[in-house]
């Protein structure tokens, strides 16, 4: 008998669910686990960490096969960076490994890392994510040698580029809904040092993140760039450009290079009205004003480069018990420029300021996966407070846009786009649902498919 | 480099305390049910740095082979620095109270199974004249409640043992620590739901074993606050105590 509790939410904290849930520490559990479930009737969905933002990683009233206690190491060779794991490691567990190794192997870091290090492998892989440096090394999946697939016949299916290529292609950024990913093996990249040469550079307007982005292409292997999305007019898209490359150099007084828990914690809900309009747009435009015009190239230990906000458990608190929604779409590279001006126009104008906006260029390192995210151009991320609503009108009026320009939106992230969208954005999707487990599904999945797969199996 | 015996080698907060030893390049004899499980583990410590040890599957309510064990624990590291005894059940409590047989099965499970190991483990460790012993206990043995007082009361006859354990090799070189963990986020606790705020990790266990060690303590609350939780517990008067459900 199935016992439903509502403590599994995802990281906007916006869906309230309830789930089934079972957390099997060893491969055995996870085979009982799922035969217990199909007892039960219910349809069930790998849950990692809970880094997805909306409703991809939840199963409202159905199963979630909780991967976290599957976080064992299986393999590791230090000559090649060849590393295998169980689908639970999360990459905080790999950097704390390789950062500790001898100092006289070579230096191993993640070729692909999203913008928090609290997340699982196998959720890594189910999102095919990407990081701040997908111009340079593409998408998580480009790394993935080989994954092992448990489906819910009891079958455990070896999956690699030669190897079920297809269940393979479905797997990465497949929003495991093919299968519960048991293990993989991944290829690591050499890097020079574990501290980044920084340089963080105020810019005016998009065609300076346009061409900062372009002159960092070769040389700067992370760029990102955090928009002031208040300001408009000539200043629209005005921020600060952030770029960083690893380095053998390590400062004279340096500390690890890497802090492998928070270092604070939010411990309770913030209340709703911390983040107003007013707040926010303090905060946006002291933060603009805090860089100086001159940048200053700086030696900093990847954990703050990379993953600013994991130094905070629970940041997302802070957004109060309704939660937050992001925003996270691609615009073809041919409509870029214009594109990302009609977003942040849009955004702009609502007033609806976003405490988090970014911007990135995707490089064209093609994605490996059958339902991967990304695409050649630029991707905006924006994290709105949950005003209802209003919010829900702003992000819809935002689609429009996505859809004039040919791009889509991450599902990682969302937890409201209709299933129009999602299949306009994603073609692709009928292909996928052929590889979909048939015990497997999630909330998101049943949104955005409506009416049900007749398909599925098909 | 620390050569390190670990009944119940696949529970999580042996594995969580084997990780930390692991990364100190220690060396283990794993002993388990589940030879894949156990298997797995070993591969998991040997990947954080461990050196290269022995495994042993066993029933460990199996009372007779807990000599051979030990022997070849010793046999396979040559001399033990630290004997982890982390197995154990927990059975529905509803059950329990309705099945005698069950009880006393989790009453082996929980402690005369440890006894036994402990006995033989101790005669080692004093004869080496050095060595330290860890045993998990539970907080559950603290006080008998309705909700758990079958798997309570061999964790608290196992918190008695090895107290006087304790006093008894303390003059042979030989430390003995008890550790009472709270709730804590683990597969025996799975079916309970975790947003409460006195949820802890193994994480957070393991660091708290590794302090309480270096720290020469008899008995190590994790986290800190459950030994003035269950003093309070403790000091509730019976009149109080039988109307509430805790």
């Amino acid at each position: 008998m199935a016992t439903f509790r509502a403590d599994y939410l995802s990281w906007g904290r916006v869906h309230r669910y309830v789930h089934d849930a079972c957390a099997p520490a060893f491969i055995d559990n996870a085979r009982s686990a799922m035969v217990g479930m199909l007892a039960n009737g219910e349809s069930m969905l790998p849950y990692g960490l809970g880094r997805s933002y909306g409703d991809s990683c939840l199963n409202d009233g159905q199963a979630l096969l909780d991967t976290r206690l599957l976080d064992r190491f299986i393999a590791f060779d230090p000559s090649t960076g060849e590393l295998e794991c169980e689908a639970g490691v999360s990459l905080a567990d790999i950097l704390a490994l390789v950062t500790t190794r001898p100092t006289h192997e070579p230096r191993w870091f993640l070729p692909v890392t999203p913008g928090t290090k609290f997340v699982t492998v196998g959720g890594a892989i189910a999102n095919d994510v990407h990081g701040k440096s997908h111009h340079s090394t593409g998408c998580f999946g480009t790394h993935v040698l080989s994954l092992r697939l448990l489906r819910s016949d009891g079958i455990a299916i070896d999956c690699s580029p030669e190897q079920n290529v297809d269940l393979f292609r479905a797997t990465l950024g497949g929003l495991g809904l093919t299968g519960l990913i048991l293990s993989a093996r991944l290829a690591l990249t050499r890097v020079a040092g574990y501290w980044l040469e920084t340089e963080d550079l105020r810019y005016d307007d998009l065609d300076a993140f346009f061409r900062l982005s372009e002159e960092s292409h070769d040389e700067w292997q992370y760029t990102v760039a955090w928009v002031d999305c208040l300001a408009r007019g000539r200043n629209l898209g005005r921020g600060v450009f952030s770029r960083a490359r690893h380095c053998a150099r390590i400062p004279l007084r340096s500390g690890a290079p890497f802090a492998p828990e928070p270092r604070l914690t939010m411990p309770f809900d913030a209340p709703g009205f911390l983040l107003n309009r007013h707040t926010v747009g303090a905060f946006n435009a002291f933060r603009w004003r805090r860089f100086p015009r001159q940048s200053k190239r700086q030696l900093r230990p990847f954990d703050a480069v990379l993953y600013p906000l994991d130094a905070i458990a629970h940041w997302n608190r802070l957004y109060g018990r309704r939660g937050f929604f992001q925003y996270q779409c691609v615009i073809p590279d041919t409509i870029a420029r214009k594109g990302v001006q009609l977003l942040l126009e849009r955004v702009a104008e609502s007033g609806q300021s976003s405490f988090l906006a970014v911007l990135k260029i995707f490089g064209d390192v093609p994605s490996p996966g059958l339902l991967s995210f990304p695409l050649p151009g630029v991707t905006l991320a924006l994290d709105l407070p949950n005003r209802g609503d209003a919010t829900l009108a702003l992000m819809k009026a935002l689609d429009g846009i996505v859809d004039a320009t040919g791009g889509r939106l991450y599902p990682a992230k969302d937890g409201r786009m209709s299933g129009a969208e999602f299949r306009r954005g994603f073609p692709q999707w009928k292909e996928h649902s052929r590889y979909v487990d048939p015990a497997f599904s999630s909330s998101f999945w049943r949104r955005v498919c409506e009416p049900p797969v007749a398909e599925n199996n098909g | 480099m620390k050569r390190i015996v670990i009944f119940g080698a696949t529970s999580a907060i042996a594995q969580a305390l084997a990780r930390g030893y692991a990364a100190e390049h220690a060396r283990f004899f794993l002993i388990g049910r589940n030879a894949e499980r156990v298997a797995s583990v070993e591969a998991d410590l040997a990947v954080r740095g461990a050196q290269a040890g022995a495994t042993a599957t066993a029933d460990l309510t199996d009372m007779q082979g807990h000599a051979a064990l030990i022997d070849q624990a010793k046999t396979e590291l040559g001399a033990i620095d630290l004997v982890v005894v982390a197995h154990g059940t927990l059975a529905d409590q509803t059950a329990c109270t309705q099945d005698a047989d069950l009880a006393l099965r989790e009453i082996a499970g929980n402690f005369l199974s440890h006894a036994s190991i402990l006995t033989h483990a101790a005669n080692v460790l004093e004869a080496q004249g050095h060595g330290t012993i860890v045993v998990v206990g539970s907080v559950a043995g603290d006080r008998g409640r309705r909700v758990n007082y079958v798997y309570g009361s061999a964790k608290a006859g196992l918190g008695v043992f090895v107290e006087g354990l304790r006093h008894r090799l303390a003059t042979r070189g030989v430390t003995v620590v008890l550790v009472k963990p709270g709730t804590i986020d683990t597969p025996m606790t799975a079916a309970f739901p975790k947003n409460g705020p006195l949820w802890s990790t193994p994480q957070r266990v393991a660091a708290d074993i590794r302090a309480g060690i270096a720290r020469g303590s008899a008995v190590v609350y994790t986290p800190w606050y459950w030994r003035w939780i269950m003093r309070l517990i403790r000091a509730l008067p019976d009149a109080i105590f039988k109307r509430m459900s805790i």
